[in-house]
């Protein structure tokens, strides 16, 4: 005799308790917190941040501790927090010519106003695993010195006073702020609507995609113009005082990448650019949404689209991983009746073979 | 001068009675001349009925530019309140309307100065919110389309005279064209661009 | 910390309003599909984010609300669905497709016809029923907006030269109101005569391709096909071995790993009504059900 399946519920029940009983691990092992989180996995917050579109550290590090330290996971929870929350306006733009620098790095001139300054990185370490770090660690005091006062100017700032770059697009600043999650997005999509997307986009796939230009596929001869990374303003223009009005300060990891130049008859020849910005300290983020804003800027600066890394379409349509993540794992839910469907086809064409090429069908029971 | 204190009010229950009035909307979206109330009342600036001002609340907001009829432009009531609950921007251009509120339907516009929608996004044009007499009373209607069982009856006072001549723009420039929302008092009726009028020998 | 508090229904009011106005256009153009702003939902891309921003959007406190995946109450998501909207909508629920005013679903259209009064609202994961011929959107939107669509007849014919059939067994294109051809979403081309001249609303909502679409009440839809070659649904020649049912579509259950299996209606609210009617197929294993009735009916 047979009986239908009953008590789903029950079984979702039962699974979110053992989900929260494996998150917790052995209760003899002291529960983590959102400060050891937010202090010791900062670059995982800061991740969770930059693709979960959501400045807050403590509801990141919240996020990265329910989702048992699975960053899309993470990343989707911070996602589906913001879309609930009311918007108020876009802030000014961020100043990153003014930021305070905490790390900066041009590959491109040996010395720039302001100096290289290596900062906290992995840069130069060997990679030895480190046997003291399994035990309790109390790390050397850093070198300080005397914070540096002068300006720290950008290096395609330096090199656009000569004209050897082509120029920033110049803000407008009446113009609506695009926002792909408020609006459909329609192709070809404007260059704003491009960042927003590759921002948001998984650090993974936009690593693929920058190195794949790399390699040839849709190359454009990358310079690190300069990366630097450290703590902005932002302020927000606040219509009923009538001046801009600070919320706070941010970090941001900025990439600027010197590119192929282009030029015609008409046109002196110049480098171009690629752009890339993150939250936090992101340096493999930001360099690949570089390479791959560069890529994708093909049909703008007239040079055939051939490769993967160049096709809005494809890029933009790929890069988000928690749409991604979600399609690829609904596979896992039921598909019995339309794959019913497909088997009642195929056995019926598989009959229809055998009595045309007069073999015997295999047995099927159920035929 | 009217103070935004003195406006009339909105909804009392917004969640509730924005869902109520969108489902009555979607009704005769659904059912071409089907007869739909609105339920949830709010407070009307002149000029406006009372299903227009629900209408309004339930689906205006800052991303529907609205163009409003010199009627309605008129009322720097009707303005500010639609500017106060709203805050949908008034246009003086009918082509990049969302949505067009018609007090005086005399002076309806030609239809093809409104938003017709694109090849490729037909969805792109102008819903207009048509206030008339009545729509229980006066001169018949067959109508037939989509959502319809057969043909559809409806009885109602409706200017222009010729809006259904008018209106049939909607055939030929399929699937681009205008859907009209009739409204009298607490009663509307839609005309989505795909209802066609029966006429004799058809 | 910014302490989360949701609305009702989940979604807030200005999503809501664009959803709402997204409905009314799709409505209006029969089987296009509108863009939309779709959110982030708590619920993976996939998992019937589009159906449920859409059900959010029309959804009230007067409403029933019926959820099925794969024709089934009980498959996991489905349950998982209808509680999230118990939850952020105080809404009641049912299985019984006859009593519900929304029935969202996912794979499946309900055997019992539906009524004027009742919204079905489907879960699609690809709206558009060219994509597979052609992945770019660019591409597919000139298509649809010169009514091209040669492309999917190439397609379906070239099945017919390679397999002697259309090899499309679910998600079988249709055409509505002789205009836009349309992604029925996943379900098996069994359901697709259904989706003709329907009493019902159908809504569709796609949340990771933002589309929503629709075929009013009382519209045509023709499912695609050739002359010499008609459409034909599917359907496995048994009846049902829990209610005998001789018309609906059917879930193959393995009984054993030695080839046995047994048919039964994938429409479990369906199957059940009609074994409480009395109605028994060759394995029913409910004629307690029926035995339980007749006492109620002798004690009463």
């Amino acid at each position: 005799m047979y009986v239908a399946v009953k008590g789903g519920e029950r079984a979702i029940e039962n699974a979110h308790r053992l989900l929260a009983h494996a998150r917790r691990g052995d209760q003899a092992v002291p529960e983590v917190t959102l400060d050891q989180i937010s202090e010791q996995l900062g670059l995982a917050v800061d991740r969770t941040m930059s693709e979960g579109s959501l400045y807050d550290r403590e509801l990141a590090a919240l996020a990265i501790k329910q989702a048992r330290g699975d960053l899309i996971e993470a990343i989707f929870l911070v996602r589906a927090f913001r879309a609930t929350l009311p918007r108020f306006g876009a802030s000014e733009p961020v100043d990153t010519g003014a930021m305070r620098v905490e790390r900066r790095v041009s590959s491109t001139f040996k010395d720039i106003p302001g100096g290289q300054i290596l900062g906290p990185t992995f840069d130069y370490t060997h990679r030895l695993l480190d046997p003291a770090l399994a035990q309790g660690f109390v790390p050397e005091a850093p070198a300080t010195a005397e914070a540096v006062t002068a300006a720290t100017p950008r290096v395609t700032d330096i090199l656009g006073r000569d004209g050897l770059i082509e120029s920033s697009p110049q803000a407008e600043p009446d113009a609506p702020v695009g926002d792909l999650t408020r609006e459909p997005l329609d192709f070809p999509a404007d260059r704003d609507l491009r960042l927003q997307n590759l921002a948001r986009g998984d650090e993974g796939f936009l690593l693929a995609m920058g190195y794949s230009t790399q390699r040839g596929y849709g190359r454009n001869h990358p310079f690190a113009g300069e990366i630097r990374f450290g703590e902005v303003e932002v302020e927000f223009f606040a219509e009923d005082v009538g001046f801009a009005v600070p919320l706070g300060s941010i970090e941001l990891t900025e990439c600027q990448m010197v590119n192929q130049f282009k030029g015609s008859a008409t046109e002196a020849p110049c480098f171009t650019r690629g752009y890339g910005l993150a939250f936090g300290q992101s340096e493999r983020k930001t360099m690949s949404m570089a390479l791959v804003d560069r890529a994708l800027r093909a049909r703008e600066l007239g040079e055939e689209v051939t490769a993967p890394a160049q096709d809005e379409e494809f890029v933009m349509s790929h890069s988000d991983n928690v749409q991604a993540t979600g399609f690829v794992e609904h596979l896992k839910l039921p598909h019995y009746v339309d794959f019913q469907s497909e088997l009642g086809l195929l056995r019926k064409l598989r009959k229809e073979f055998a009595e045309a090429n007069d073999v015997e069908p295999m047995q099927e029971a159920a035929e | 001068m009217t103070t935004i204190a003195e406006l009339p009010p909105g909804f009392a229950d917004k969640v509730l009675s924005a869902q109520s009035t969108f489902r009555s909307v979607m009704d005769a979206m659904a059912r071409p001349g089907s007869v739909q109330r609105i339920v949830p009342m709010a407070g009307t600036p002149d000029t406006m009925m009372r299903a227009t001002a629900a209408i309004a609340l339930t689906l205006f907001d800052h991303d529907t530019p609205l163009w409003l009829d010199a009627r309605m432009r008129e009322s720097s009531d009707v303005l500010k309140w639609l500017k106060f609950h709203t805050g949908a921007p008034v246009m003086q251009d009918s082509s990049v309307a969302s949505f067009a509120l018609i007090a005086d339907a005399t002076a309806l516009p030609a239809l093809e100065r409104f938003a017709l929608g694109s090849n490729e996004y037909p969805d792109r044009s102008t819903t207009i919110i048509l206030q008339v007499e009545s729509l229980s009373a006066g001169r018949a209607y067959e109508l037939r389309g989509p959502g319809i069982d057969g043909t559809a009856r409806l009885q109602a006072a409706i200017k222009p005279a010729d809006l259904f001549e008018r209106l049939g723009i909607n055939e030929a420039l399929f699937p681009r064209g205008i859907d009209v929302v009739l409204v009298a008092d607490d009663a509307v009726v839609a005309i989505p661009r795909t209802t066609r009028l029966v006429t004799k020998g058809s | 910390m910014n302490a989360p508090a949701y609305n009702f229904a989940y979604l807030d009011e200005q999503t809501k309003r664009m959803i709402r106005r997204a409905i009314l256009k799709a409505i209006a153009i029969p089987g296009y599909q509108v863009p939309f702003a779709s959110r982030e939902m708590p619920m993976p891309y996939g998992w019937g984010t589009g159906g449920v921003q859409v059900t959010a959007a029309i959804l009230g406190p007067d409403d029933k609300l019926k959820v099925i995946d794969q024709g089934s109450d009980d498959t996991t998501n489905a349950i998982s669905i209808r509680k999230f909207f118990a939850k952020t909508a105080g809404v009641a629920t049912t299985t019984a497709t006859e009593e519900a005013t929304v029935i969202q679903t996912r794979h499946r259209i309900p055997e019992t016809t539906l009524s004027e009064g009742q919204v079905l609202v489907y879960q699609v994961p690809i709206p558009e029923p060219l994509r597979f011929l052609e992945p770019r959107e660019t591409e597919t939107r000139r298509m649809h907006a010169l009514a091209e669509y040669g492309l999917m007849h190439v397609k379906l014919y070239e099945d017919i030269a390679r397999f002697g059939h259309i090899a499309t067994a679910y998600a079988y294109p249709v055409k509505v109101n002789a205009r836009y051809v349309m992604d029925p979403s996943p379900t098996p081309k069994f359901d697709n005569p259904k989706m003709d001249n329907c009493a019902a609303l159908q809504l569709f909502g796609a949340g990771r391709e933002k589309r929503i679409y629709a075929i009013p009440p009382y519209t045509q839809v023709v499912s695609l096909d050739f002359e010499d070659h008609p459409f034909e649904p599917y359907r496995f020649n048994a009846p049902c071995a829990l209610c005998g049912a001789e018309k609906s579509y059917l879930d193959e259950i393995v009984t054993d790993d030695k080839g046995s299996r047994m048919f039964v209606c994938s429409d479990t609210d369906f199957c059940e009504g009609r074994q409480a009617e009395g109605h028994h197929g060759s394995l029913s294993a409910a004629p307690y059900k029926e035995k339980a009735r007749q006492q109620e009916k002798n004690n009463g």
